[in-house]
């Protein structure tokens, strides 16, 4: 087991190998932005509204209980589609009304059941994560989540 | 002992417990709230926990890397450490930093991606407490021998500083920032810690067996070549749904399906060492820490990483109790036994006690580790159930989560043998030894 090649032989596979593959990988991470910006995102309706809007998500460490596009916790539900689902994609003023009226319900305090945190978000706070999550509701995530007729 | 500056790694190892501890009582309150929901949640909500939770475990997995590279190193150099006191400062300003990030957590200080919530100048802070680090061990190597184990080492910190600096990194568009963003999650964990997980394992296998360092480094070369040349491009697993293009379900399946083979490596190669063995080394409880690491790393993240990374299967289970699942054994088996290791081996050299509690070191790692695989078979479980009634079926989120509340009893029942096994680890590591002597030299 310990002949065949040597331990400088095994060496320099190593690092050169570890170039190679880093460097297809860089390369391949360069046009992944690319297919991003230009292709599976909207760049053109990223506005400071959207941005601002993933910043009140991080301010208040949604990930640490929700996941988004199925990563984060897994203590409460996805986000990635919750503007579909709160109707915003046919009226985004409903949509808007929809999730602050959510938000604003919270904790809801029953016994028993998972409580979301009050934030108190501002109004512009709330117009801003409806943004956020109308903006990420369009990015083409090949098909995920999985739909299943119910 | 053969060097003074091996004892820096003792504070080290000290602030690493105490986090341990922290952190395991922290994923406690946060399996308690799974069962009771309402438990806390005005003071101190699940995101909170969590994230103090995650966080500790990765500082006190860093203060392990930190302090097993102080210990080790200076044996694999022959020389001393470049400078002691930078290594002082460097232990203070992390620990600062790390407490001061955890009050701040409490109180609601935080920013906003999964395990890089750190505030701005906690992530400053831990770039110079890295740099500080990276230039004094440079240092060190630079006037000491060369050997393959401190060259991989040094290779993985390295590469652990650099990945670091994409925490800073957050584009407005998410799809950018999860993209990097897995530059650093994934590329530390299947990526460069493999490399000083296997660093010190051959450090380890080398002092404990006496096998010929010829054999144990070229092995080291195969297995971290392994590593990154399936690792690198294995990224791809986390690039299947976030926006990036539909050829990352070919090559993260291919590539990520091959991150198996240097956890398979691993264990082939410590099995075959001690079998090897020419000595009969006196300190049992740190080679059972090593042998058991090759084997939960192998079933945590190799099997349990490979059950849900092809592209087709991963559509179902993607952010399920499933990837919790795997996330618990492959974080426990590779990182946390592996510091486990070496401090069970470091830590009679410097508190200059014979191999002390050994025998309750080992109970706990028995406690520890079928408290880790049990939780690990809850974990699973509720996954598939969830996987199945909410991907396949199209049932709503909560009312599943209703459905799987028997196994959210049975995690937490698995939590609570974790923390004693976590506990009867530190006590023994403290504890007067029962035959207590004086320095090995
Ligand atoms: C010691 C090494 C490893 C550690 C510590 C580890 C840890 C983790 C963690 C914590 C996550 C969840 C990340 C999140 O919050 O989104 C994760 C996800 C994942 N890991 Fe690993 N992992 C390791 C090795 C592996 C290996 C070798 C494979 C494949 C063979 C693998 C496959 C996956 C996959 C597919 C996911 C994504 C799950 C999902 O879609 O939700 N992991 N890993
Ligand atoms: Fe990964």
């Amino acid at each position: 087991m310990s002949e065949g090649i040597t331990k400088t032989a095994a060496r320099n596979i190593f690092f050169g190998g570890t170039i190679f593959f880093f460097v297809i990988f860089v390369a391949l991470t360069v046009h992944s932005h690319l297919y991003i910006v230009n292709v599976s995102t909207d760049s053109s309706t990223l506005n400071d509204s959207v941005a601002r809007g993933k910043h009140v998500w991080e301010k208040n460490s949604c990930i640490n209980c929700h996941t988004i596009f199925g990563e984060g916790a897994y203590f409460a539900p996805e986000v990635g589609k919750v503007w579909i689902k709160f109707g915003g994609a046919d009226d985004p003023e409903m949509g808007k009304e929809v999730l602050k009226a959510w938000m604003e319900a919270m904790p809801t305090g029953i016994e028993g059941r998972r409580q979301m945190p009050a934030f108190n978000l501002t109004d512009q706070e709330h117009e801003d994560l409806a943004a956020f999550f109308e903006w990420i509701s369009r990015v083409d995530t090949q098909g995920w989540p999985p739909q299943p007729e119910e | 002992m053969k060097y003074q500056t091996q004892k820096l790694a003792y504070p080290y190892f000290v602030a690493a417990m105490g986090l341990f501890v922290a952190q395991v009582l922290g994923g406690l309150i946060a399996g308690t709230i799974y069962v009771f929901p309402n438990f806390l949640s005005e003071i101190l909500p699940f995101n909170i926990i969590r994230m103090i939770h995650t966080n500790a475990l990765i500082v006190w997995l860093l203060m392990g890397f930190f302090g097993a590279t102080y210990y080790l190193l200076p044996e694999e150099a022959e020389t001393e450490i470049y400078s002691p006191k930078l290594a002082w400062i460097q232990f203070w300003l992390f620990l600062f930093a790390a407490a001061s990030a955890v009050v701040g957590y409490l109180f609601g200080v935080h920013e906003g991606r999964e395990f890089l919530e750190q505030p701005l100048w906690v992530k400053i802070a831990i770039v110079i407490v890295a740099l500080m680090f990276m230039f004094n061990i440079s240092m060190t190597l630079l006037k000491g021998k060369r050997t393959a184990i401190s060259i991989i080492l040094i290779t993985g910190l390295w590469g652990l500083t650099l990945f670091f600096l994409f925490a800073f990194y957050n584009p407005s568009n998410l799809s950018l920032d999860k993209m990097y963003w897995w530059y650093v999650i994934h590329l530390w964990v299947e990526g460069v810690w493999e490399l000083i997980l296997a660093a010190i394992l051959g450090f380890l296998l080398i002092k404990m067996t006496g096998v010929d360092r010829e054999i144990i480094e070229k092995w080291l070369y195969v297995i971290v070549g392994l590593a990154l040349f399936s690792g690198l491009l294995g990224t791809g697993h986390h690039y299947y749904w976030i926006g990036t293009p539909g050829y990352w379900q070919w090559l993260g399946s291919i590539f990520s399906a091959l991150e198996v083979f240097p956890f398979l490596a691993m264990v082939i190669f410590a099995f075959y060492i001690v079998r090897k063995s020419t000595r009969n080394h006196p300190n049992k409880a740190a080679l059972l820490w090593v042998l058991g690491c090759t084997v939960l790393s192998f079933f945590g993240a190799g099997v349990w990483g490979f059950m849900h990374t092809l592209a087709p299967i991963n559509f179902y289970t993607h952010g399920t109790q499933i990837t919790s699942s795997h996330g618990h054994l492959a974080f426990y088996g590779a990182y946390v036994m592996i510091n486990l290791a070496i401090i069970s081996y470091a830590m009679p050299h410097l508190r200059g006690m014979q191999p002390y509690n050994q025998n309750l070191n080992m109970w706990s790692f028995w406690i520890t580790s079928s408290g880790m695989v049990f939780m690990t078979f809850t974990l699973t479980a509720a996954g598939v159930l969830q996987t199945h009634l909410e991907r396949v079926l199209g049932m709503n989120y909560m009312d599943v989560q209703e459905q799987i509340a028997l196994f959210y009893w049975m995690r937490l029942g698995s939590g609570i043998v974790v923390v004693i096994g976590v506990l009867l680890f530190v006590y023994a590591t403290f504890a007067k030894g029962k035959e207590e002597q004086a320095e090995i030299r």
